[in-house]
């Protein structure tokens, strides 16, 4: 059994059909990408993951349980946890606040408020200081923080490295590599950069217009059947370009 | 050698002002004893704007539940407590119950209004306010525009009738304080301000959002329910368009924002500034109207942050902050 199953899964915005029968699974341990041009409904099917979005159709289970009824504060507690786009930090509260009200709100578990500030050492002088004046990646340690705080089985971490400076960027790829090499959790990952995703994950999942393009290790593909995939090109019509 | 984060404890500044607050408290309570009848009487009015803007600021100023109809839970408890009245209940008893029963229409109320955001949930509230006015003016007992006094309590001896309704508008805004003090210094509190700086981010954390914010809404609305059956024990008379008046909401709207919203000492200090401006222009009818609007916005141009802000700009840190720092204690841990 795994400990996410997603199948068929679709999402709506009022008329528009953002996700078109998404599925795939993931293991405790295991990195999932994914990967796509902006549209192609990556935020939507993370949101709809975490609970904030809820679905047209498809089903969502945790370690074989059906969790697809479940509301965001509800799967926190069966064990998934987001830091979204954008962030979406606590802006008026102190990093320390926006911490502890990840804890007290989360699982118990291995993850406390000592772990995440030796995971994320650049808080360590932050935690009286309002949300609203960090840098972006000051920011993003502090939502991946808050996701951790919950001591979840599955971390969505959507957009981690947009809008930071390569050495933020790379700060970030550190604590994450020892987040997944403790291999507590599994984790899906929303990433733009490409090379970074493929670098980094065990799967990757590419996504075009809401569907699926191409599921597997990054190994299995070459990079011109991932650029395809990325921007929708089936082969019949790149076989025509 | 390792470190642990352990919360802060309160500042020596908080301390100070705690036993301060206290002591304030022991003085109000035994004013009776010194105080002149009219005193007695306009410091019953200043316990009333205190709990109206502590209980306004804990739905707004912490939850970031803007209302402009709270004056359906001060128009309701004054109508319950002619209600129980008329049903024999004794006056005081009375007062106390009408309060109660306002949380019997707030629940209910709650599941329809919380579905509703920022300006919906405002306008929704005014016109909830409105409408259970006029449902109410329709109950011959009320009669209209006319209203009605509470007869048995303005039967009691005036002087023991206005030490026992003070005594209880200074146990009840002391009650408020309290009461929000210790929640916003809780898990409610980072859990409410967390709804107010991003619904959806709280959710994705954990946070029950429509559980705290019932829990918030029911508070308030039962801060406003008590201060309403203090207005109608102090009036006698109850009269739907001034217990369902929207400058109810206009005090709570001035209170909050020139104290300090979502400050917990603000409202407070908001209070004291309506009520020395009251006393010191309520004879220049309309035009004290006038400069209660001009000084609301003196402060929203030159200290939006309110009362509390300048203090704070001051002293270097917010006294009797809801902020929760952080303390880092090291510990010796065991081979």
């Amino acid at each position: 059994m795994s400990l996410l199953s997603v199948t068929d899964l679709t999402c709506r915005h009022g008329l528009l059909t953002a996700v078109r029968g998404i599925g795939f699974t993931l293991e405790r341990g295991e990195t999932l990408c994914i990967i796509g041009a902006n549209g192609a409904g990556k935020t939507t099917l993370m949101r709809t993951l975490a609970g904030a979005h809820v679905p047209a159709g498809g089903r969502i289970a945790l370690a074989g349980r059906d969790i697809t009824a479940e509301r965001a504060f509800e799967r926190v507690r069966s064990g998934i946890s987001m830091s979204p786009e954008g962030r979406r930090l606590f802006a008026d509260m102190t990093v320390a606040e926006n911490l502890r009200v990840a804890a007290e709100n989360g699982r118990a578990g291995g993850w406390d408020m000592d772990r995440v500030l030796g995971a994320f050492p650049q808080l360590q002088p932050l935690l009286d200081v309002p949300a609203g004046r960090l840098s972006g990646g000051q920011r993003q340690a502090v939502a991946i923080g808050r996701a951790l705080l919950s001591n979840p089985d599955v971390i969505l971490l959507d957009e981690v490295s947009l809008g930071l400076s390569p050495a933020a960027i790379e700060g970030l790829y550190q604590s994450l590599s020892a987040i997944r090499e403790s291999g507590e959790m599994g984790i899906v990952l929303v990433e733009q950069d490409l090379t970074r995703a493929l670098g980094f994950a065990d799967r990757v999942l590419c996504m075009a217009e809401g569907r699926s393009e191409l599921q597997g290790p990054p190994a299995d593909f070459t990079r011109a059947q991932i650029t395809a995939a990325y921007f929708g090109i089936h082969d019949d019509e790149a076989r025509h370009a | 050698m390792s470190h642990t984060h352990v919360l802060a404890a309160v500042s020596r500044l908080d301390k100070v002002l705690i036993g301060l607050g206290a002591a304030l408290a022991g003085l109000l309570l035994a004013l009776p004893l010194f105080g002149s009848p009219l005193i007695v009487d306009k410091l019953t009015l200043l316990m009333i704007y205190i709990i109206l803007a502590v209980s306004w600021n804990l739905l707004a100023g912490f939850a970031g539940l803007v209302s402009v109809g709270q004056q359906a839970f001060i128009g309701l408890a004054g109508y319950f407590v002619l209600r129980l009245a008329e049903a024999g209940m004794a006056p005081f008893p009375a007062l106390i119950a009408g309060a109660v029963v306002v949380l019997l229409v707030a629940w209910p109320l709650s599941w329809f209004v919380l579905r509703l955001k920022a300006a919906e949930f405002a306008v929704a509230m005014w016109v909830l306010a409105e409408a259970i006015r006029s449902v109410i003016m329709f109950d011959p007992l009320v009669q209209g525009e006319t209203g009605r006094s509470l007869v048995t309590l303005n039967a009691i001896d005036a002087d023991l009738r206005r030490t026992a309704i003070y005594l209880m508008a200074v146990a009840s805004a002391i009650l408020v304080l309290a009461v929000s003090y210790r929640l916003l210094r809780g898990r409610l509190g980072g859990e409410s301000q967390a709804i107010r700086d991003d619904e959806e981010a709280a959710g994705s954390v954990g946070v029950s959002t429509m559980r705290v914010k019932r829990t918030i809404f029911l508070i308030s609305a039962l801060g406003c329910a008590i201060a309403g059956t203090l207005w109608l024990a102090s009036a006698i008379t109850y009269q739907p368009r001034a217990a369902f008046g929207i400058n109810w909401s206009v005090f709570m709207l001035f209170m909050v924002l020139v104290g300090g919203l979502g400050s917990f000492l603000g409202p407070v200090l908001g209070a004291l500034l309506l009520f020395a401006l009251q006393e010191a222009f309520g004879d220049f009818g309309a035009w004290y109207l006038t400069g209660i609007g001009c000084v609301a916005m003196l402060f929203a141009l030159y200290a939006p942050r309110g009362i509390i802000g300048l203090i704070t700009d001051r002293l270097g840190r917010e006294p009797l902050s809801m902020r929760k720092e952080l303390d880092v204690r090291s510990e010796r841990r065991g081979r």
